[in-house]
């Protein structure tokens, strides 16, 4: 089990993308260089770490879906390879148009860096296997554009294909509004593809997954992949 | 030719523009309540190389709606000069 780390001009938690698989999951790992025109042969799961990609300029991740290395990460996961973006990731994956929909300023117009409770709807997904049934996760955020919009249908059409893994939530696992920390639709903290091998999250699981740095539910994630992909 | 284009960028009506909000709470809260509604955009300006105007409009059309604005959330208008 592999994963490649995409690094783009302004991506910053691409180490700790790097020490939460290889150290925390024990998984083999790589960096990716964004102008890469091909991936390493060996690689299972790509990872879009969180950043600023291209500074965000004019939007969060426009910029970045055209960066060389996107039409590989677009082909690999049309192969069915499993693509994980995380906070910016999710964004680039948006624009790139792997995900559906697009991320708006936080509706408190903040940028908002403290942890969250997710709840987790379905443990069938390679994500999300090794998470225990009715495991409230705690995991931080840390972005100013979470607040996930998208259609009514595309909206619709992700709750009756179950491609929302997480919501936000209160510690019990409520998914109530209070706990909505950007205005996300129906508190969506994260979604998959309709074939199930992209993920889009907006809360970092990398940096929760070394109980040394006082919580490790991240970890979850990153050992489903692997799991699923060994 | 040289076009030069213009395009404003919006937030689609429906999504909630929170900057344009905070501004038109800030508005109210000193002499300006009779303002409402307001939205704040992106202003963009570029030269194209055309051979016509309806050429340079099609073009910075696709740029458009594949760089510069995201259909899913924004309408931009293009001026063509």
């Amino acid at each position: 089990m592999k994963f490649g780390i995409v690094v783009f001009p302004g991506s910053n938690c691409d180490h700790d993308a790097m020490y939460a698989t290889s150290i925390n999951a024990g998984c083999k790992a790589e960096y990716i260089w964004h102008k890469e025109t091909q991936l390493p042969k060996d690689i299972d799961t790509i990872i879009l770490p969180g950043g600023f990609a291209y500074g965000d300029y004019l939007r969060c991740g426009a910029i970045a879906r055209f960066s060389p290395v996107m039409r590989e990460v677009v082909n690999f996961a049309g192969k069915g390879g499993y693509v994980m973006g995380i906070c910016n990731g999710f964004q680039v994956l948006a624009e790139a148009g792997l995900l559906p929909g697009a991320l708006l300023q936080n509706t408190s117009t903040h940028f908002i860096c403290r942890d969250v409770y997710l709840n987790v709807s379905s443990n069938a997904t390679a994500f999300t296997s090794e998470i225990p049934d009715g495991k409230v996760l705690r995991i931080p955020i840390a972005h100013g554009e979470g607040n996930y919009f998208a259609d009514e249908d595309t909206i619709r059409q992700l709750e009756d294909d179950g491609r929302i893994p997480f919501r936000y939530c209160d510690a019990d696992g409520d998914v109530t509004e209070a706990a909505n920390p950007n205005g996300s639709i129906n508190n969506i903290a994260g979604i998959t593809n309709k074939r199930g091998n992209v993920l889009g999250m907006m809360p970092h699981p990398e940096r929760y997954s070394d109980i040394r740095l006082g919580a490790n539910d991240g970890l979850n994630i990153f050992e489903s992949l692997k799991k699923c992909l060994n | 030719m040289k076009y030069l284009a213009k395009m404003t960028i919006t937030l689609r009506d429906g999504i909630l523009d929170v900057q344009g909000k905070t501004v038109e709470h800030a508005l109210h809260s000193i002499e300006f309540e009779m303002i409402e509604n307001v939205r704040i955009g992106k202003y963009v300006v570029l030269e194209v190389e055309a051979d016509s105007k309806k050429e340079a409009r099609e073009l910075v059309d696709s740029a458009c709606s594949k760089l510069i604005a995201n259909p899913i959330i924004e309408d931009y208008v293009i001026t063509i000069e």
